[in-house]
């Protein structure tokens, strides 16, 4: 079955703290890795083979294997001018598509009110963590967050059907007609109005859910369940978003990368799983991203902040395969000792926006960007 | 003492500390306006809930490795403190100098770094800069344990810079790597102890001791330096002086203060009073408790323009709660889930999300953590029994001969509550939500009972109001 643009979903897993690109897609074969990498590498016999060349890290099977079906796209090279070594500033600028300007707008709030211009579904766009990230704010715009989506919802804990049925009703009645204050009192009743109709939806989600898949107990893994038990009860979101971490590896990087990695990697491979157990794998693209990449040369038990790194694309639609170059390790290539970005991350966020979820792109991500072909027609 | 005085010191409280109950302000109304802002500057008993007797039911608050049990110990002080302004401002500086827990593994550093907010926090801006490149917890978290003579790891300095002083665009590139480099040799000292403590590992009953500063001549790079265009063979104690009499830096500390203590938005009466909080910092040689002091006596702070002009950030919206309701003044291990419930509004004491620490005013806000933040409040103020809920009731009965109109026990609620203020539509919604049922009758009776327990669901949804999210 082919899926139409308006039942496709973006699901978003955001690597927080700057992940090593190097030391996950891994140039094993060229001495200038190991010659910059002297402790914090990974060794060829480790390495998962993608082309004789490349290679992922050590556990990433589950990854491996979906690349091994053509379901990986691997951007290589993503990053943007002047690149920024602020973990803030760095995220900032990917949540809002705006390297030049501080901007507070966050690209997929943006995505969210084209999908829905009249905000009638609350949960176009639904966030799995605690707080908000940026890039899917957008003043006027509801997107739900959810903790745990076993027990959402307001006054959850009064057990007397009436009681809390009275207490719900005067919160609508508070939170309804908080119009009339300053506009910080304004987006409370909004933010109120949209909780109180999200949960009502939301709260019916894990019940319709069965699976055989068993997910692991880390939080990205059960990030991935709850998105799995949202889109399966069909309540017409759109966009999923959660974040894993953290990536800073200053030090002792060689440990904290591999278990972060194994758990990233085993999320998604049972999330897919999933997605194929009920026939819907067809309707998902997964996009992995980070603010940036990491410094050439390690430091000795990790890597400081850099530029230029990897993201990835993934799902049954997407036409697997190497997108973007490389950047080179010859030193005189390097910018300030770290790899050279060379295709603009709202390249990716453009093709995304417009092969897989029928939008117009510019207005979202601030201009007119070349797309690669990343989707199988 | 009128009803300005009231609102005008349940502001203030609400502040500089977490909010007070109707006993406090009554006893804080006693003492005045200025006389309670200098005792709350100069925080003397605190007269929390003691480390022995807390430890008498926490096994866990021995060895204080994980992060839940240094939040909870840290709560218990936050909730049982007399001089909620010591709490207020360590919870300030914890947001600004954001540490996390995630590298250390060990919670007591961490906690050691909180009490020296607490010696530090209103004192010289410099002296806080000092202790805190000095503080073990923070050489982890920003890797000034990797900045070496020979080779600098700039994380530390950087962040210094950007974002625990002058903030971005007030330097260089370059200044960041002079500044790395005078902070080389700044390390730990008891790395052997803490490595051979690590290898033989039992958390009971006897714990490690915690991280401590060492500092290493012969790893400092002693070299000549030029920062912010003056050169020297500079040390940190140098890097400090020369970042603390920067203008960039009374801007960035007057600034930080007034968004915490005072309004999330600055518009241009409120620049004028940062302003005279720079002259305070430079007047008083960087002092923070002059800055507040400033900040307190302020037309502007006192004004109707700072009231209710900041949203609570999660932990004052915990904490708040928790000493209205009067729950948890014993030792409790229910404590460690308070903890996990600010996490759950978006902010987890002693694990920031990044060195930046958290997105604060309105983005506080989204409709998970409203939800998180309406149910707990709920939940903490329907508790009849405890004895903050319960001095209100006790209050109320006293108070009158007769059974409370819906009307009277919605005002007599707000105004025990710690004097909220709520909007016209939020009185006219709890005031038919109590006339559902008809009037409160409060005259002999005892917890449990339908009255009172109609009382705290009152009390729960006054918490649940809009108004009730912001300070």
């Amino acid at each position: 079955m082919v899926s139409t643009k308006s039942d496709r979903k973006l699901v978003v897993i955001q690597l927080s703290g700057g992940n090593d690109y190097m030391n996950t897609i891994v140039p094993y074969t060229n001495g200038l890795y190991y010659d910059n990498r002297k402790t914090v590498n990974i060794q060829p016999t480790e390495v998962l083979d993608i082309d004789g060349e490349y290679g992922f890290r050590s556990h990433m099977e589950p990854i491996k294997d979906l690349w091994g079906q053509g379901d990986v796209a691997i951007i290589n090279g993503i990053g943007y001018p002047t690149p920024n070594r602020s973990h803030f500033r760095s995220m900032d600028i990917w949540h809002t598509a705006l390297p030049d300007d501080i901007g507070n707008e966050g690209w997929l709030g943006r995505a969210i009110r084209e999908l829905d211009p009249k905000g009638e579904n609350v949960l176009t766009g639904v966030n799995f963590g605690r707080g908000l990230p940026r890039a899917l704010a957008v003043r006027g715009v509801p997107v739900a967050s959810v903790g745990n989506l076993e027990t959402y919802g307001l006054f959850s804990d009064i057990s007397d059907d009436s009681s809390r049925d009275l207490a719900l009703e005067t919160f609508a009645q508070m939170y309804g007609n908080a119009n009339g204050g300053d506009a910080v009192m304004k987006f409370l009743g909004q933010t109120g109005m949209d909780a109180l109709k999200g949960a009502d939806i939301l709260s019916t989600a894990p019940a319709k859910y069965s699976s055989t898949v068993e997910y692991a107990a880390d939080p990205l893994s059960q990030s991935m369940r709850s998105v799995a038990q949202v889109l399966f009860a069909d309540l017409g979101t759109r966009v999923f978003y959660t974040q894993h971490g953290s990536f800073d590896t200053h030090s002792g990087e060689s440990a904290t990368h591999q278990q972060l990695w194994m758990d990233v990697s085993a999320a998604i491979g049972d999330f897919t799983a999933d997605l194929k157990e009920h026939g819907r794998e067809d309707e998902v693209a997964i996009l992995v991203f980070t603010e940036f990449g990491r410094r050439v040369k390690d430091n000795g038990s990790g890597t400081d902040h850099g530029s230029g790194g990897a993201a990835f694309v993934i799902g049954s639609s997407v036409e697997g395969g190497m997108y973007g170059e490389y950047p080179s390790l010859k030193e005189q290539d390097q910018l300030e000792g770290d790899l050279h970005y060379n295709n603009d991350f709202r390249t990716t966020y453009a093709t995304l926006l417009e092969q897989w979820l029928g939008l117009e792109a510019a207005p979202i991500v601030n201009g007119h960007f070349e797309q690669f072909s990343l989707f199988k027609n | 003492m009128g009803l300005r005085d009231t609102k005008l010191m349940a502001h203030l409280l609400r502040r500089a500390g977490f909010g007070a109950t109707h006993i406090e302000l009554e006893d804080y109304l006693q003492k005045g306006y200025e006389a309670t802002v200098e005792s709350l500057l100069y925080p003397t008993d605190s007269d929390h809930m003691p480390e022995d007797i807390i430890r008498r039911y926490h096994v866990d608050q021995s060895e204080l490795r994980q992060y839940d049990a240094a939040a909870a110990n840290w709560m218990y002080r936050m909730i049982t403190s007399k001089s909620p302004l010591e709490e207020k401002i360590a919870l300030f500086w914890h947001s600004l100098f954001a540490t996390g827990y995630s590298k250390l593994n060990q919670a007591r550093s961490l906690l050691n770094q909180i009490d020296m907010f607490r010696q530090n926090g209103l004192g010289r801006f410099d002296t806080l800069l000092l202790e805190l490149s000095r503080d073990p917890a923070m050489i982890i978290w920003l890797d000034n344990d990797q900045n070496h003579r020979d080779a600098i790891n700039e994380n530390y300095g950087r962040e210094l810079l950007e974002l625990f002083s002058m903030g971005i665009g007030n330097y260089t590139e370059e200044d960041i790597k002079e500044c790395a480099r005078a902070f080389t040799g700044w390390t730990l000292g008891n790395v052997e102890y803490m490595a051979m403590r690590a290898s033989k590992d039992s958390i009971w009953p006897y714990g490690r001791i915690a991280w401590h500063f060492g500092y290493r001549p012969e790893d400092h790079d002693d070299g000549e330096k030029t920062f912010l265009g003056e050169t020297g063979n500079f040390n940190g104690e140098d890097i400090i002086d020369i970042i603390s009499k920067n203008d960039a830096s009374a801007r960035f500390v007057a600034t930080r203060l007034f968004q915490f203590f005072a309004a999330d938005e600055i518009d241009d009466e409120g620049e004028k009073v940062v302003e005279k909080m720079m002259e305070s910092y430079f007047e008083s040689g960087y002092e923070i408790r002059s800055i507040i002091r400033t900040l307190f006596n302020s037309d502007y702070f006192k004004s109707g323009k700072a009231r209710y002009a900041r949203v609570k950030c999660p932990v004052e919206q915990v904490i708040g709660t928790i000493r209205l309701a009067g729950s948890y003044q014993k030792p409790d291990l229910g404590v460690n889930e308070v903890a996990s419930q600010a996490f759950y509004m978006g902010q987890g004491l002693l694990i920031p999300p990044t060195v930046e620490g958290w997105h604060e005013g309105a983005e506080w806000i989204d409709s998970g953590a409203l939800v998180e933040r309406v149910n707990f409040a709920a939940n903490e103020l329907r508790k009849t029994k405890e004895s903050g809920v319960r001095s209100i009731i006790d209050r109320m009965s006293v108070q009158n001969g007769h059974a409370l109109t819906p009307n009277e026990i919605v005002d007599l609620s707000l105004d025990l509550l710690g004097s909220v203020d709520v909007g016209e539509n939020t009185r006219t919604a709890l005031v038919q939500h109590v006339r559902e049922k008809g009037d409160v009758d409060l005259r002999n009776t005892s917890p449990g009972d339908e009255s009172e327990r109609r009382v705290g669901e009152l009390l729960s949804l006054i918490a649940s109001s809009p108004e009730f999210q912001m300070a």
